[in-house]
């Protein structure tokens, strides 16, 4: 932890060297800062077709839904933003190059975090932000200081729920290289799970998602609380309210997997 | 400085084999319970054929792999535990990797580098300058490294690794691929930095005349077993290593035979080259070049070093010799039976 504080100037000149490079190309990066805006808008799409069929989901009006789809779209954002780069760690491993991060004494995730820092990843975060305004301007929700809290609080604990998802499922590559699509499995599909009312899954894919992987803190729980429902499953109301204490629990089990991981790296051979 | 203690480091590898390409899993031994120490101060070469080990052992002394068994201290810390505190009070530079960054120039990644070891900028300044100087940087401090030449790079390289003032410099092949004058300059410099910066130095190379001016000690690796280790003088009588002085004549002669200390002559385009090889303990390059220069006008004169190769064969093929030189010269009996 002292190590992840103590690294956070020099993260900030590594991803300051990157992103001078990317505004120079300021047109390309206009462009891709509208693609990333476009991809987080197709799951915006699919939920505003449904529900012109349908009037709720799993129990949830378009609303709900909405309020759901852009924490988790923020939270997957804000991670994708700060350790998105972590999905060159295959071609750091097969190419050997890992090794020069490891001569540095810097840690290993802040490392490969500033490695390809992409500010063209804003733009998932800019649409997740948008639809986030425009639902809670819309709706009268009770505003209370734990709310407003709460709505605070929310994004930064999905933030790290995913990004130590992202970190746990690319450890593998230390062991199987070619793991790639699983990381990406695991991500994305994370990410589809967490935009939707729990409500919607069924069986053991929806206890694993909701508390192996731990998707339903990162927005359905907390939005539970921010609209004012109990939980149609019914969870406890404390338990809608933890997900900071099972973000600190996600980031404490990744760390401890990637420490692991590092200590199988065997760099190439010659 | 370092202290390694059976150190061993194996990799499962899969292969392909026989006509349905079952796959095979096996144990590749790259490094075996190698045993040596380095004080501070000392410059060593470890030096082998490809594949030997060299760098494994430098990967498991600067914290990249995880020995499979063994113990390893650099600075008295565990390399692979305490990798963070390691990194800062060493260098390490690999000829074959770079740590620079390839889209900046060089003296951009040098600033970087300041803030990863968070060095002072007065301290810093100072060394780049004198690095400037010594390795001559000034014409391309402002070229991105991609459009560096390998020598320029390489000098590049060793600045970025000396910038936090490190107290154990490790090269891996730091020489491969440069031409004759970066090499010379490099090896140079390397010499100034353990004499008078006092500077520990680590390299391995499989070229030996790396190893002739810079180290006084070397360690010979061969499928991960240190075969030999001492001096590189006493290392050339031990196993009767001859070098070879090429000399070109003016003009055709008869073998240059009967001249002391020469064991073998060997002679081209018909004598106007010849090869002598002959053995450093009996005579010098400059006194066999005086008797030669009495039979016949010189031309020109380089001496060879022997091939690495040729150095492991001969640890080989000394066997029972070994048992007069107890201590430093021990090789493991199992390997003087092997091939
Ligand atoms: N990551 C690796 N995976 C599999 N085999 C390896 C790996 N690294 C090294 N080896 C093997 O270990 C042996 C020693 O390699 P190395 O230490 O690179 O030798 P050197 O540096 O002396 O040329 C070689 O047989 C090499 O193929
Ligand atoms: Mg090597």
């Amino acid at each position: 932890m002292a190590d992840a504080v103590t690294s956070f100037g020099t993260y900030r000149h590594l991803v300051a060297a990157q992103v001078r490079g990317q505004l120079s190309y300021r047109s390309s990066f206009v462009l891709n800062c509208f693609g990333q805006m476009l991809a987080q808008c197709t799951d915006l799409v699919v939920i505003l077709v449904l529900f012109s069929r349908v009037a709720s989901l799993g129990g949830f009006g378009v609303r709900d839904v909405l309020l759901i789809y852009s924490l988790a779209g923020l939270s997957f954002g804000l991670a994708d933003l700060v350790v998105g780069s972590i999905d060159q760690l295959p071609t750091f491993i097969r190419t050997g190059e890992f090794d020069v991060v490891l001569l540095r004494p810097l840690g290993t995730l802040a490392q490969l975090a500033a490695s390809d820092f992409q500010l063209r990843r804003l733009g998932r975060v800019i649409t997740a932000l948008g639809v986030l305004g425009y639902v809670l301007s819309t709706s009268d929700l009770d505003w209370t200081v734990a709310r407003v809290a709460l709505l605070v609080v929310t994004p930064l604990a999905g933030m790290v729920i995913f990004s130590s998802i992202f970190v746990a499922a690319s450890s593998v590559c230390f062991w199987f290289i070619d793991s790639r699509e699983l990381a990406n499995t695991v991500t994305y599909g994370g990410s589809y799970f967490t935009s939707y009312p729990i409500t919607v899954f069924t069986g053991w894919l929806r206890t694993f998602l909701a508390y192996v992987v731990p998707g339903a803190f990162v927005a359905y729980y907390p939005a539970l609380v921010l609209i004012g429902r109990a939980d149609p499953l019914g969870a406890p109301t404390w338990l809608c309210s933890v997900s900071p204490v099972v973000a600190l629990l996600s980031a404490l089990g990744a760390a401890t997997v990637w420490r692991r991981a590092v200590r199988h790296y065997r760099g190439t051979g010659s | 400085m370092i202290e390694a203690t059976e150190l061993s480091r194996s990799f499962r590898v899969t292969r392909k084999s026989g006509r349905r390409l079952r796959r095979i899993r096996e144990e590749v031994v790259a490094v075996r319970s190698v045993s040596f120490t380095v004080e501070a101060g000392e410059a060593v070469g470890y030096i082998g054929p490809n594949g030997a080990g060299k760098s494994t052992t430098i990967k498991m002394l600067t914290g990249i792999l995880v020995p499979t068994s063994g113990r390893v201290r650099v600075c008295g810390l565990d390399p692979s535990r305490q990798r963070i505190d390691l990194a800062r009070r060493i260098g390490v530079v690999f000829g074959q990797r770079s740590q620079l960054w390839w889209d900046l120039p060089l003296a951009e990644s040098f600033q970087l580098l300041r803030h990863i070891y968070r060095t002072p900028p007065s301290d810093h300044a100072e060394r780049l300058e004198e690095c400037t100087e010594l390795l001559g940087l000034k014409g391309f401090l402002t070229t991105p490294v991609r459009q560096l030449s390998l020598g320029q790079r390489m000098r590049g390289e060793v600045t970025a690794a000396l910038l936090h003032a490190p107290e154990l410099l490790v090269l891996d092949e730091p020489t491969i691929g440069l031409d004759l004058e970066s090499k010379q300059r490099l090896r140079e410099f390397l010499a100034e930095l353990n004499t008078r910066r006092r500077t520990t130095l680590v390299l391995t190379t499989h070229a030996l005349d790396d190893i002739e001016r810079l180290c006084r000690r070397m360690l010979v690796i061969d499928r991960g077993r240190v075969l030999a280790d001492g001096p590189l003088e006493r290392l050339r009588v031990e196993v009767g290593l001859e070098r070879t002085l090429v000399v070109d004549l003016e003009r055709p002669t008869a073998p240059l035979r009967g001249l002391a200390g020469v064991v073998e002559v060997r002679t081209e385009t018909d004598g106007r080259r010849q090869r002598l090889s002959f053995q450093a303990d009996r005579t010098t390059a400059a006194a066999l070049i005086t008797a030669v220069a009495r039979q016949a006008p010189i031309h020109d004169v380089s001496v060879v070093e022997p091939e690495i190769d040729d150095v492991v064969r001969r640890l080989y093929a000394r066997g029972p010799t070994t048992a007069e030189h107890p201590g430093r010269f021990d090789a493991p009996n199992d390997v003087l039976r092997a091939p």
